[in-house]
């Protein structure tokens, strides 16, 4: 690691001015950039630390409405009782996220920032129809993960919570990694009033996306069945050792029928 | 056996330390004035170094020195050696490159050392490292050795055309080609030994000192064998004569072999200590280990089977293409030859084999002994024919080999060993019955109704630990004798310490060794303690590999108790009036056999140190040494039998059960053998399902991290059913074989086996990830 200047922000207001000097970044659970500091891939000049920010934490649930804030650990998500009466899928992808460790430092608003291909949150975000919520406006999740490692995120924008309605029924599964148990390929579905959604993680060559198909015939027929008879391109899937692109495409409908059984 | 002695489930003394956090590792350790390490390394498979320019990075803050292999080579500093002489079939020496602890002219693998930068801190040595200034002309490189042999590749070394190290050869060629002229069945398999690193959960570690006043160096290091690295750093690399260097291994956080070798870190961290006036220390982070530890495995290989007309072994013929790295590290040599190719007759009764082994220079990181060292690659050729061929002949894998099993001992084989004991049958019968290997058609057939493909796999293996009868290890070329020493020094008070040259680094030798010395003279555990790992205490030693330290270190320590108790019982006839024939020791006590005179052992101590009526003539003292070199190898065998099932969808195969029938001779621990089967299994799953290094076409490591290479996970396993049963071995006086490789030697066939049982093909590459099940069954 190079020598950094360790900034900890009490309010959002305050990190967002902190941001504004050098070569600023924010540090939320850390769980990516510490370790890409660590290895001198990350060298921003200061760290503006925001995980302590009050405003920042906590999940609230409103009739169907749930808003979780940016700086609620996976921990939190996947034990919280409410969240498990109302979305339980969301629960239960937060308890899928790394080892106990990183669910307990990681957080809602680190992982949707950093966008990683083969992160979990973005895919239950894309289904979900969520709508991201940062310190100067609302982003709907269909317009925020723009590429790998990529967001609609502004220069010193923080993302302060995630807000979605409760679906009627959904689940994720995930095939890992073998190694570093990322996933190859997540599979979020949802039905809610607005229709079915399928978004698949950790196999798009431009991260996460929606599976138009499996949507289209869930929709007629929310069953695994009608999931069967898609045929899911290889074309712009990821490639790599662990997992050929004609592997993902498999991956991801194995997955995304395994899903929709367990949604029920 | 007492509650402590030979045979008793003692919990592991060590433990305590290790598990609070209180044991010493090299990186722990802090001398005045000490000063940090970082190595530059080559970004480059394969380049020439044009330029080093090191003026930048020596004027940044709080670097004391920037030192590259021109000084090195300066100071007389010698290269790498490899300890172990082949032959070439046409007679030829081996054809070894120069390998310079720092890089000079030329760097051979991505990882290679060229320039050493020391300052005040870490933080600070990385950021010079990042200003030196090196400049490289890139050159093609090649990775895979069955290709580097091919016209138009890169020459590695000068002096190895084609890159070819050495085409060695054992057996018979003659009588095996006669053997398969009247073969009515020959059985060809093509297989890959997948690359593995070993990922020691310490990395590896080296701390310099050089004291200008005794004109002497220190050196701490993660060392399997500190002698072993002390004789080479004296003889060969000119840091100082023997007396004037001290090689301190203490607490070492797992070797696997990796730790056997000395690499070029420690020689420069003593020579950069001198040169500079500081201690200097260097701690590899996780990325060096997987770059630069030794590698492992990494093998082609053709073998056809020749079978008569009743599916009896008539020949095996066997073709193997051996990567050894950039550079031949220690036992490089050693390890695809005497330790593989000797064990090709496998459990078998093979009238005739023959082998040749062609070991290639590629531009990775140096491959050398990894748990099993040679005999996970000839077990895995051996124990996959068996399953093919039987497969081919359409009859039990059991009945086949049942049908060619060694049942008369001593047995010759036709590559150099003579296997001693052995009850092949009573391994198979205990593992077929433990898994319950009749049941298993209707597990398959309750598998496939929900979904899964269920697959079953033995294998049967044999190895040769307890290396070495150095006679017969000199006459093949090795450069050093593999035999063992021990002193025992009992004190005034009756306490023991055990000066021993193996090396602990996990085995649990602590708890082991004194269990032995137990057995002989009851004194409890606690009085016991076992001195290792320092070449000023211990003065000479071969060190821990080949799982050597029950079947050679503990037998040079029984021979020094020999000597012990020769003397105490001398003492005690004395202080008794006794003859000596009739003392006995029993429970603490020296007694004189028949009547109620005894001696406790505390009081015999304090006799032979007081020394106020001692047998005339006889010196004062109770102290013994002793060296053992064995008569032969030892020949742990068993039988493993692995049950798979596929999940057809994703290719996942989850191991349902597996089970380990061992035949180790004598157990000293029953727990430690236990975990050291567990353990040796986990990293022979690992080989089979887990892990591989690979490189890319430009010689860069894509498996650096555990991001990209799969180390084995507890829910990885399952529950092991292991069980042992033993025929102790004849020749050593404690009857042990050892344990330590066999899980690692055994597994990989075994679960290979299943897996291709229940794809129904044989096409399928190590290690069997999701992706390459998924793709086999696609391919038939």
């Amino acid at each position: 690691m190079y020598s950094v200047n360790y900034h900890r922000a009490s309010s959002v207001a305050e990190a967002a001015t902190l941001l504004k000097s050098g070569d600023a970044k924010a540090l939320s659970g850390g769980m990516t950039l510490l370790p890409a500091m660590k290895t001198r891939l990350a060298a921003p000049s200061d760290v503006v630390d925001i995980a302590r920010i009050g405003e920042l934490k906590g999940i609230k649930v409103s009739g169907r409405t749930v808003t979780i804030g940016a700086a609620t650990t996976h921990a939190e998500v996947a034990s919280s009782a409410e969240l498990k009466k109302t979305a339980p899928a969301v629960a239960e992808l937060a308890g899928m996220i790394g080892d106990p460790h990183v669910r307990h430092r990681g957080t809602i608003g680190g992982s949707v920032a950093n966008n990683d291909p083969a992160a979990d949150y973005p895919s239950a975000l894309l289904a979900l129809g969520a709508t991201v919520v940062t310190n100067s406006r609302e982003i709907a999740a269909d317009d925020f993960f723009t590429g790998l490692f990529e967001t609609a995120l502004e220069d010193g924008e923080i993302i302060t919570a995630i807000r979605f309605e409760a679906p009627e029924k959904a689940a994720y599964e995930k095939f890992r990694n073998p190694a570093s148990r990322y996933a190859i390929a997540g599979v979020f579905v949802a039905r809610t009033g607005s229709g079915v959604r399928v978004a698949v993680t950790g196999a798009g060559e431009n991260g996460v996306f929606r599976q138009g198909d499996m949507e289209a015939a869930l929709a007629k027929n929310f069953a695994a069945s009608a999931v069967e008879g898609i045929s899911v391109s290889a074309d712009g899937l990821m490639s790599d050792i662990h997992a050929s692109s004609e592997y993902r495409a498999n991956l991801v409908k194995v997955m995304a029928k395994r899903a929709v059984a367990k949604a029920g | 056996m007492g509650i402590e002695g030979i045979g008793a489930r003692v919990a592991r003394k060590e433990d305590k330390r290790f598990i609070t956090g209180l044991g010493r590792y090299v990186d722990d350790m802090v001398v005045p004035g000490m000063k940090h390490a970082v190595f530059v390394r080559s970004p480059h498979a394969h380049a020439e170094i044009v330029s080093i320019d090191v003026s930048a990075a020596q004027a940044m803050p709080g670097v004391i020195g920037v030192l590259t292999g021109k000084e090195l080579k300066a100071d007389g500093i010698g290269n790498l050696i490899c300890g172990w002489m082949i032959h070439s079939k046409d007679g030829t020496p081996m054809k070894m490159g120069a390998w310079s602890p720092l890089a000079v002219g030329k760097v051979r693998y991505v990882g290679d050392a060229v320039v050493v930068v020391v300052a005040d801190t870490k933080g600070q040595a990385r950021d010079a490292a990042e200003a030196v200034q090196i400049e490289y002309k890139e050159l093609p490189s090649v990775t895979d050795a069955s290709k580097a042999m091919d016209a138009g590749q890169p020459q590695i070394h000068p002096e190895a055309e084609n890159n070819l190290i050495f085409d060695w050869e054992i057996g018979n060629g003659d009588e095996t080609a006669a053997a398969f002229t009247k073969a009515a069945h020959v059985v060809k398999i093509d297989l890959i030994n997948n690359r593995l690193i070993p990922n020691a959960m310490e990395p590896r570690a080296a701390l310099g000192v050089y004291d200008k006043a005794e004109d002497h160096y220190t050196c701490w290091t993660t060392s399997q064998n500190p002698h072993v690295a002390r004789l080479v750093m004296s003889a060969f690399y000119n840091i100082a004569p023997e007396n004037k260097l001290r090689v301190i291994a203490p607490d070492v956080g797992g070797g696997f072999g990796s730790k056997i070798y000395i690499y070029p870190e420690e020689i420069v961290c003593l020579w950069a200590s001198k040169k500079t006036g500081v201690p200097v220390k260097w701690a590899a982070d996780r990325t060096e280990s997987f770059l630069c530890d030794a590698h492992g495995r990494d093998h082609h290989t053709h073998a056809e089977m020749a079978f008569d007309k009743d599916h009896k072994i008539l020949g095996f013929k066997v073709g193997m293409q051996v990567n050894l790295g950039a550079y031949m590290s220690l036992f490089s040599s050693v390890t695809p030859t005497y330790l593989c190719a000797t064990l090709l007759s496998g459990q078998y009764n093979i009238p005739a084999i023959h082998a040749n082994v062609k070991a290639i220079y590629t531009n990775t990181a140096p491959v050398d002994a990894y748990r099993g060292a040679g005999r996970p690659e000839t077990t895995f050729v051996v124990e996959r024919m068996m399953e093919v061929a039987a497969r081919q002949f359409g009859m039990s894998p059991v009945e086949l080999r049942r049908k060619n099993f060694i049942r008369e001992f001593p047995h010759q084989t036709p590559v150099i060993l003579m296997y001693d004991a052995g009850d092949y049958d009573a391994s198979l019968d205990a593992a077929l019955k433990a898994s319950d290997y009749a049941g298993f058609p209707a597990r398959k057939e309750a598998a496939k109704a929900k979904g899964k493909l269920r697959g079953i796999g033995l294998s049967c293996y044999i190895e040769a630990c307890g290396i070495a009868p150095s006679a017969a290890v000199g006459s093949l070329g090795a450069g050093v004798g593999l035999w063992e020493s021990a002193e025992v020094r009992v004190n005034a008070v009756g306490t023991i310490e055990v000066l021993t040259g193996s090396h602990s680094h996990g085995q649990g030798h602590e708890t082991t060794f004194a269990q032995l010395v137990n057995s002989r003279f009851g004194v409890p555990l606690d009085s016991v303690s076992i001195v290792h790992g320092d070449t000023d205490k211990v003065q000479m030693g071969m060190g821990t590999y080949g799982s050597r330290s029950g079947a050679v270190g503990m037998s040079a320590i029984a021979k020094a108790l020999d000597k012990v108790e020769a003397k105490a019982k001398k003492i005690a006839a004395h202080l008794m009036e006794a003859d000596e024939g009739d003392i006995v020791i029993e429970n603490g006590e020296l007694k004189v056999a028949g009547t109620d005179k005894k001696v406790p052992w505390f009081q015999l101590a304090l006799a032979a140190y007081t020394a106020h009526n001692l047998p005339a003539g006889m010196e004062p003292g109770l102290k013994e040494t002793a060296f053992y070199d064995p008569s032969n190898f030892t020949f742990p065998a068993g039988c493993y039998v692995c049950e798979v099932e596929i999940d057809p969808e994703t290719g996942v195969t989850e191991i349902v059960q597996f089970v380990a029938a061992d035949d180790f001779g004598n157990i000293i621990n029953p727990m430690i053998v236990e975990g050291q089967v567990h353990g040796g299994i986990a990293q022979g799953v690992g080989q089979a399902l887990l892990e591989g290094a690979v490189y890319d076409a430009g010689g860069q490591l894509l498996t650096a991290s555990y991001m990209d290479y799969t180390m084995p996970r507890a829910s990885d396993l399952p529950s092991f059913q292991v069980s042992t049963s033993n025929t102790p071995c004849p020749s050593n006086p404690l009857g042990i074989k050892g344990c330590g490789e066999a899980g690692a030697i055994g597994s990989p066939p075994a679960v290979i086996n299943a897996i291709t049982d229940a794809l129904g093909h044989e096409d399928l590459v190590m290690p069997a990830t999701p992706l390459k099940v998924w793709n086999a069954l696609r391919k038939h």
